[in-house]
């Protein structure tokens, strides 16, 4: 029998389990409460988030396949796709850092490779607490380590991402992972049971007692005692992947499977139910042939398993034995399991039994969507301009300071741990505003990029998701790409708190709105609720992945100054926005205001110039504008040359200091050219109605910034470049 | 010639390795899968980087055991030249073909970035078309680059001029800050007594293109290729910058 303790203690309402039994016709059994308990948690169901999502654009003459599969994809032309999801680790990142974020470079892989695509690259949103804590910095420590331990064993590059840093991490860090596979457009395979009577074969490793109620636990807020769930969390193994990563490439290659899913969250239960639902058809399985790493395991716990690195495939019935060659020349084990059958049923047996009898639409369909009540949140909205605030005595220290701001700072400690060129195309190393990839045998390259800047969404969400997308295709912007698909990553907290639901849902609303600008269909992405530990829940905190294509790979742009004597552009205008600002928070502990306002037809306008100009050949740097402002734009402009190269820069502006040089208001990019291409660049910026003026000239060694004649910055490059250098190295220094 | 590139499971610079010398280079290139027993003819085996057996215990200490090492163990005892790059060179080791060990980097964490090598010898098959004391511009990507061996070992690496590359900085100064992994001595990479078997722990395969970033890391593959071109051992003889080591101490 089951009792309301066992129905809570499976995450599910009351009302959830009557439904259950309604639609079933029985009472379930523990095995079967425990399917629907994974396949009804809101990681796998959606259920807080589906009627929103609808919102936003799934549609573009490049989109191969949309939301709804493993991973979207997106053709590039040339016979070949892009296959790319992003996805979030964050509750067993927390819980056990290393383990969790390498397990959830694993299950992104899979995601990719069990589409017929090899993975090409990995980038990585982090969100951490501040580093004077020594939880934080363990965190951070074992969340980078684990990315390394398993994206570096696969061979799959890392090739850039982000990092931020704010209190409301400190006990709900972020990992969201994005992944990005090429596939040949007619070799892709999809999660999809077919044909009665073809095997349904285990592949991988063997099945244990780890992670069973991951996708259950990434479905509720933490207490204080995280310790316990300590075993949900799985352990990887990155060279079993490879193993199987390979394996599947081949018996995909030679056209032996009708259909494949990875078992990842919710494992052998997902896989099972999801592949025969979306072939409509029903699905036989033994679990006495699951192979077993443990021994005495119930059925209970082999449904729920969520041991890594295993997948589920159906094979066409007379390759069997070629399956498993295959498979035993990468020294794997492909185990027939079951059938595919008529009837849309799932039917489990164990030791001769009937354990589970269900039907398939019940399971993965039917869970119920709910339009949680939403209710606004009291944002502190007091207006913050530099007016107000006390002027730092002098704007070079707190132009510093903002350099040795972790989330500013830069990321050498973390890039360096990752093999970032494995595969040879990595044209952009890390640190460049957006990573650029040649594709062996196009004259293309492919960009990507990770944006989200979560203090500006929880000041105001829709505006911070609008930025999002923004700041992410000028991202690609400056390195010459134009944006061809999106995949986004939601983290929120406990949608079942009304001001959640609603930051949520303006968050989807600006979303929706700024792909629609950019004409960027979203091909698939993730939500994670419930990032909430001891009451205090994260910002709300949108990552946006977005892919582009550069047309011609020897035109990629890189964000550091070239050489001496070119000519500084800022294309984009200055405005007084100091709301939500790097300064504010840096020098003032103030994490208020009105982020900047976003107008995305001027900024498609900027981007179109900056793009233009590229392509035109003109451009010597591009880098734009975004957390701390021009100040630390031209800054990190420096920093990325490879001579690092100063600035002269003589602004005419009617604003107050602290406005220019740290504001962060959006759609400003700078631009470095040949003195002799300025005439081209403004010409382009006057055609497109955009503002564009030289502000100063490449030189010397170090970064100076006049406003009407006026000294603000006088820094030598080497002071700021050790700032920002140093940072997040001292935080880790051993004392 | 034609070079042959060995793919264990966990091999993950294997295709790199394989399309720099095939494509890149023009060099007629083998695929060698190491569970079989045939080098197929090649002149030159290439041991490349990744994790061959995910390298749980040490580095390459599996790796060793794979069926095709029998024959490449024998091809270097003919004198057939094997080149390991990284994971490559961690498996010589553990095969004994190269003495020594490899400890963890010295900061405890995987290192991927550009360093900077110093030719120390130039008389070898593997360095032959670098002059002595050139600087190359090459990338690492690995966790167990620490070279160490015992005291006399390092003397004879020494005094018969085994060591070919040191870590150095970009004026090619061997100082301790460029000794990124922390290895005795910053040795990079090292030479067998015969001279036929090289190993390094930079990827020369991740310098062969110049959008990379460097160019420096064909210089190892031209020298194999214009060393292994030539007509006959006689000739090669005859040339001053062709006696390896080994012949030197002979002499």
């Amino acid at each position: 029998m089951i009792d309301p303790k066992t129905i809570a203690d499976h995450n599910l309402t009351l009302d959830e389990y009557d439904l259950i039994v309604k639609l079933i016709g029985k009472e379930p059994n523990i095995t079967e409460l425990g399917i629907f308990s994974l396949m009804w948690s809101e990681h796998c169901s959606y259920k807080s988030s589906k009627v929103h999502l609808k919102k936003l654009p799934t549609t573009g003459k490049r989109v191969i396949q949309g939301p709804g599969e493993n991973a979207g994809i997106i053709d590039i032309g040339g016979g070949l796709a892009v296959v790319f999801k992003i996805e979030s680790h964050n509750h067993p990142s927390f819980i056990e850092p290393y383990q969790g974020a390498a397990t959830g470079v694993g299950g992104i892989l899979r995601d990719i490779f069990t589409m017929g695509a090899r993975p090409i690259a990995v980038m990585d949103s982090l969100r951490f607490g501040p580093l004077d804590k020594a939880r934080n910095k363990a965190i951070m420590e074992g969340v980078v380590s684990g990315i390394a331990g398993y994206g570096n064993s696969m061979g799959i590059p890392t090739v850039g991402g982000e990092v931020y840093f704010d209190n409301c991490y400190s006990l709900n860090p972020l990992v969201n992972v994005f992944a990005l596979g090429i596939a040949k457009k007619d070799k892709i395979f999809y999660a999809k049971a077919e044909g009665a009577g073809n095997p349904v074969l285990y592949v991988g490793a063997k099945t244990g007692r780890d992670g069973i109620h991951g996708a259950t636990m990434a479905s509720a807020e933490f207490g204080k005692e995280t310790e316990h769930k300590r075993p949900n969390v799985q352990v990887g193994d990155p060279f079993k992947e490879k193993l199987l990563l390979e394996a599947c490439l081949e018996v995909m290659a030679k056209n032996l499977i009708v259909g494949i899913q990875d078992m990842g969250a919710a494992g052998l239960t997902c896989s099972t139910t999801e592949m025969a639902a979306k072939g409509n058809m029903g699905i036989e399985i033994d679990l006495d042939r699951v192979p077993q790493r443990e021994k005495g395991m119930t059925p209970y716990e082999i449904m729920l398993s969520e041991s890594q690195e295993r997948m589920l495939l159906v094979a066409k019935k007379q390759e069997v034995e070629a399956v498993r060659a295959i498979f035993s020349k990468w020294d794997l084990d492909a185990v027939v399991i079951g059938k595919v059958v008529e009837g849309g049923r799932i039917k489990v047996s164990f030791h001769g039994e009937v354990v589970v009898d269900l039907p398939l639409q019940a399971i993965v369909d039917l869970c119920p969507a709910y339009r949680r009540p939403n209710a606004p949140a009291p944002f502190p909205k007091t207006a913050a301009t530099g007016t107000d605030l006390p002027s730092p005595a002098d704007l070079g220290p707190a132009l510093v300071r903002l350099l040795s701001s972790p989330t500013i700072a830069d990321k050498e400690w973390v890039k360096r741990q990752y093999d970032h060129m494995v595969h040879i195309n990595t044209i952009h190393l890390p640190g460049a505003d957006a990573a650029v990839l040649r594709i062996k045998g196009l004259d293309k390259a492919l960009a990507m990029t990770l944006d989200g800047n979560s203090l500006y969404s929880h000041l105001d969400p829709k505006t911070g998701a609008k930025i999002a997308v923004a700041e992410a295709c000028r991202n690609l912007a400056c390195v010459g790409a134009r944006p061809i698909g999106v995949t986004n990553c939601l983290n929120f907290g406990n949608p079942e708190k009304p001001e959640v639901m609603r930051q949520f849902e303006d968050t989807v609303d600006g979303l929706a709105e700024a792909c629609r600008a950019f004409s960027i269909p979203v091909t698939g992405g993730n939500v994670s609720f419930y990032n909430e530990t001891e009451g205090v829940s994260i910002y709300p905190t949108p990552v946006l992945g977005i892919v582009g294509i550069v047309k011609d790979c020897a035109k990629a742009t890189g964000p550091g100054f070239k050489q001496e004597g070119d000519s500084i552009v800022l294309l984009g205008e200055n405005r007084a926005e100091l709301g939500g600002s790097e300064y504010l928070k840096i020098l003032f502990n103030l994490e208020k205001g009105t982020p900047p306002s976003i107008d995305l037809e001027l900024e498609k306008r900027v981007q179109e110039v900056c793009l233009k100009a590229i392509e035109q050949g003109i451009v010597r740097s591009a880098h734009d504008t975004s957390e701390g402002g021009l100040a630390v734009c031209l800054a990190e402009c420096s920093f990325l040359s490879e001579d690092r190269i100063g600035c002269e820069v003589d602004l005419h502006e009617d604003l107050h200091a602290d406005d220019l040089l740290f504001g962060e208001c959006q759609s400003r990019i700078v631009i470095s050219v040949k003195k002799r291409s300025v005439k081209e660049l403004l010409a382009l910026a006057q055609k497109m109605r955009v503002k564009a003026a030289v502000i100063g000239t490449t030189e010397g060694n170090r970064i100076v910034i006049r406003n009407r004649g006026r000294g603000l910055i006088h820094l030598p490059v080497r002071d700021g470049f050790r700032a920002w250098k140093n940072a997040i190295p001292e935080a880790f220094k051993v004392r | 010639m034609k070079f042959g590139v060995v793919i264990f499971p966990g091999s993950n610079c294997d295709y790199d390795t394989y399309y720099v010398l095939k494509n890149v280079l023009n060099q007629k290139t083998a695929v060698l899968w190491h569970k079989d027993h045939d080098l197929h003819g090649v002149d030159c085996v290439v041991l490349p980087g990744g994790f061959s057996y995910g390298d749980y215990l040490r580095s390459g200490a599996i790796a060793r055991f794979s069926p095709l090492m029998q024959e490449v163990r024998e091809f270097a005892d003919r004198g057939g030249r094997v080149l390991g790059i990284c994971n490559g060179f961690q498996i010589l080791l553990e095969l004994g073909l190269l003495p020594g060990a490899m400890l963890r980097n010295k900061n405890l964490k995987f290192l991927c970035q550009f360093v900077y090598i110093r030719v120390e010898n130039d008389r070898t098959a593997f360095t032959c078309r670098a002059k002595k004391g050139r600087v190359l511009k090459i990338p690492i990507a690995h966790f167990d680059g620490n070279y160490y061996a015992p005291p006399d070992t390092l003397r004879e690496l020494k005094q018969k001029g085994r060591i070919i590359f040191r870590y150095c900085d970009e004026k090619g100064r061997v100082t301790e800050e460029a000794n990124v992994n922390g290895s005795l001595d910053n040795i990079a990479g090292l030479i067998n007594r015969e001279g036929n078997v090289l190993g390094l722990m930079p990827h020369p395969e991740r310098a062969s293109e110049s959008f990379l970033g460097s160019i420096d890391g064909r210089v190892i593959f031209k020298s194999i290729i214009s060393c292994l071109s030539r007509p006959s051992p006689l000739s090669r003889q005859k040339q001053k910058k062709t006696i390896e080591p080994a012949q030197r101490v002979r002499t």
